[in-house]
């Protein structure tokens, strides 16, 4: 937007509206705190002293920080993968279930396998991940192209059909020979070798998985908007007729975008078991494994307005709201579920503002119709246009 | 030890408690079915069944009165489809995403609550079962069907009135017509935004039943996440009965006496991994869904918001 010309007060007060934009998922936590703040009332319990305790245990210490940081890295890489999918008009709710085979596939090649240079299973134990995790995501989305499956359910139906294949595996093949052998039969794999863990960034629990994590960001931003792979999934995502008019093969692209995100789970799945774990243990549900995560990283998606690099700082402001919410519960004796449904205002305030940023541009079109300005409309960071050469 | 199953008294006790398990997913189901025909996804089921669930448990443990809680858990429900539909309706959110904020704040306020205002795991005596007059007297069938407890015998009602309901009453014409296509529906003087409130409220308050009628009707006990994925198949199934009422009920009894089938293969200890009998009702939905001839789209408004031109 270059309208140095312009003499008009408009495209000033049009700019302004931009930034109030950018900042609604901003609005939107401060106003989910706020509604947050009158449940503790409600709840006898002084905001001030919860929220700067959640605060304190979320970035209070570099300890702390690095606990928010550890937090984060699966909220990255499912959103990330929320990125893509919803990008192409696909709503992959199955990030607990690509997860969960995501680190089954690689906890069992790690176990299997124990004599490898830890270099290089770790990188296998990455692609296993992956696979496993696009295998699961990519069968709903073989179900939603070629069998026309709603694919909101079947991801949901393949969660469920995870939890069991987890909760089966890590009570039978691969439980742990020394539970097998006790009385306590405690559902869990054996530990992996400490060769094949994820290297530690500092002498905290922070392993390397972050630096992954924010170099796979950059990938998908560059996959997403300079590939032709990306553009044909957001062309998909925005209009199927066009695309399918424009010689792009939908059913192809709609896998694709299902399958990339699962293997992102997957990889999330992974690195939970490598890098923080270092076992897979299993109290019967999914988010006994995930701690929900399948789910928080589509918030922190959201938050990012789904762009790959503001999903970074989200998944941080995410990570530290988890971490935090348990040192608010120590503190204020609030349960830390509070934090759960805060997200879940969250993501129906951010969806909300869409509302005020289109009622925005409606304004800011209806003005260029009127003649008062001759800037063009803005694309809310859509440029379909840019085709990759 | 397969051959146990086969049993008399066996299959009874599988017939008898599909049709009880199937009673959450009727009102959950019945109640989507309605927002969907009007045009409005809604994924926040399991949210609303959580609230409910929890409410309706609570008003038992402190009241003792079984109908004060089934209106509560409707009153709470009422508020959550409200919500739903201002969003969804009035600020025209994106329906999906919206359900699934829905979703998690019902999943983090009930258990938010429950560790809050109760913390232990306590039986309640909720609804008994009431036994029909005559037709609860005849053998098997009687024992089968007419010695349920009331809301399951309500979950059943629903399925006639719903069909009733949305074919036969201008109700149904007017929610049907704002599904298919809402701007015709609104040139000839409908409200589109009204119906669709309606049909959201009514989903959230049948949704919240649902929930209540686990906490204190079939299992009579509050529990973190106790749905467990119950509200997400209650969506499944109406996508699973195509928009239909009796469609739903053949998808729910199906779902049902597959986990009921699931349930008695572990109570006999017949050597069948319990997780993968769990999962078996989650395959057969796909596969059902997969190869369903009838490739129903649903209504075409479904999950487009409505603005007026100009």
């Amino acid at each position: 937007m270059s309208q140095s010309t312009k003499n008009f007060s408009l495209p000033s007060k049009f700019r302004l509206s931009a930034v109030f934009d950018a900042l609604m998922p901003v609005f939107a936590t401060i106003a989910a705190l706020l509604v947050g703040a009158i449940f503790l009332l409600l709840l006898g319990a002084n905001p001030i002293t919860a929220y700067s305790a959640l605060l304190e245990g979320a970035f209070g210490s570099f300890n702390a920080f690095a606990e928010t940081l550890v937090k984060s890295i699966p909220l990255l890489l499912i959103g990330l993968g929320t990125c893509i999918a919803y990008r192409g008009s696909v709503t992959n709710i199955g990030g607990e279930g690509q997860m969960i085979v995501g680190a089954l596939l690689s906890t069992w090649i790690g176990l299997s396998f124990i004599n490898l240079p830890g270099w290089l299973m770790i990188i296998i134990a990455m692609l296993a991940g992956s696979l496993g995790g696009a295998i699961w995501g990519g069968l709903p989305g073989l179900l939603k192209a070629y069998f026309n499956v709603n694919e909101i359910l079947s991801t949901v139906m393949m969660n469920a059909i995870a939890v069991q294949i987890m909760n089966y595996m890590l009570r039978g093949p691969l439980i742990d020979p020394v539970q097998a052998e006790a009385a306590s039969q405690i559902p869990q794999t054996a530990r992996l070798e400490v060769a094949y863990r994820l290297p530690r960034l500092a002498p905290t629990r922070l392993h390397i998985g972050l630096l992954i994590a924010i170099l796979l960001a950059v990938a998908v931003y560059i996959l997403l908007w300079r590939t032709t792979l990306g553009y044909r999934i957001r062309a998909v995502g925005q209009n199927q007729a066009a695309s399918k008019y424009g010689g792009i093969d939908v059913k192809k692209h709609i896998v694709l975008a299902l399958l990339l995100s699962g293997a992102f789970a997957g990889l999330a799945g992974m690195m939970q078991v490598y890098g923080v774990n270092y076992r897979m243990i299993t109290d019967g549900s999914s988010t006994g494994f995930t701690g929900n995560a399948g789910f928080n990283g589509i918030v922190a998606a959201l938050f990012g307005q789904l762009h790959p690099i503001i999903t970074i700082p989200a998944s941080i402001l995410f990570g530290g709201l988890l971490v935090g919410a348990n040192a608010m519960q120590r503190v204020v004796q609030v349960p830390s579920a509070l934090i759960t449904g805060l997200n879940g205002l969250v993501v129906v305030f951010v969806v909300s503002s869409e509302y005020f940023r289109k009622r925005n541009q409606r304004k800011h079109l209806a003005a260029i119709e009127a003649g008062l300005d001759n800037e063009p409309p803005r694309q809310n960071g859509e440029n379909l246009e840019e085709v990759p050469a | 030890m397969i051959s146990d199953l086969f049993t008399a008294t066996v299959i009874m006790g599988i017939i008898s408690s599909g049709i009880r398990l199937a009673t959450p997913y009727l009102f959950a189901s019945i109640g989507e079915m309605f927002g969907q025909r009007s045009g409005v996804l809604n994924l926040g089921v399991e949210g609303q069944m959580l609230l409910g669930a929890f409410t309706a448990y609570y008003v038992v443990l402190k009241t003792g009165n079984l109908f004060l809680a089934v209106l509560a858990a409707m009153a709470v429900g009422a508020i959550m489809g409200l919500a739903m539909g201002f969003v969804t309706i009035r600020l025209q959110a994106t329906q999906g995403i919206a359900g699934i904020g829905f979703y998690l704040f019902g999943m983090g306020m009930s258990n938010l609550l429950f560790q809050k205002l109760i913390g232990v795991v306590e039986n309640i005596n909720g609804f008994p079962i009431v036994k029909i007059p005559l037709l609860g007297d005849i053998p098997v069938i009687g024992e089968i069907f007419f010695q349920q407890n009331l809301l399951v015998y309500l979950a059943f009602l629903l399925v006639p009135i719903a069909w009733f309901v949305l074919n036969k009453t201008t109700l149904g014409l007017k929610i049907r017509a704002v599904g298919e296509n809402p701007e015709a529906a609104d040139s000839l003087g409908v409200s589109v935004v009204r119906v669709r409130y309606f049909t959201v409220i009514l989903g959230g308050i049948l949704s919240s039943i649902a929930g209540a009628s686990l906490s204190v009707a079939l299992l009579n006990v509050f529990q973190q996440n106790m749905t467990a994925g119950q509200g997400f198949i209650a969506v499944a199934l109406v996508y699973f009965g195509s928009w239909r009422p009796f469609g739903i009920l053949a998808g729910a009894l199906l779902f049902s006496m597959v986990n009921a089938l699931q349930l008695w293969i572990q109570v006999l200890g017949i050597p069948i991994p319990s997780e993968l009998a769990v999962m078996m009702p989650y395959i057969l939905t796909i596969l059902v869904l997969a190869l369903s001839l009838s490739k129903d789209k649903g209504p075409s408004a479904l999950t487009k918001a409505f603005e007026r031109e100009g």
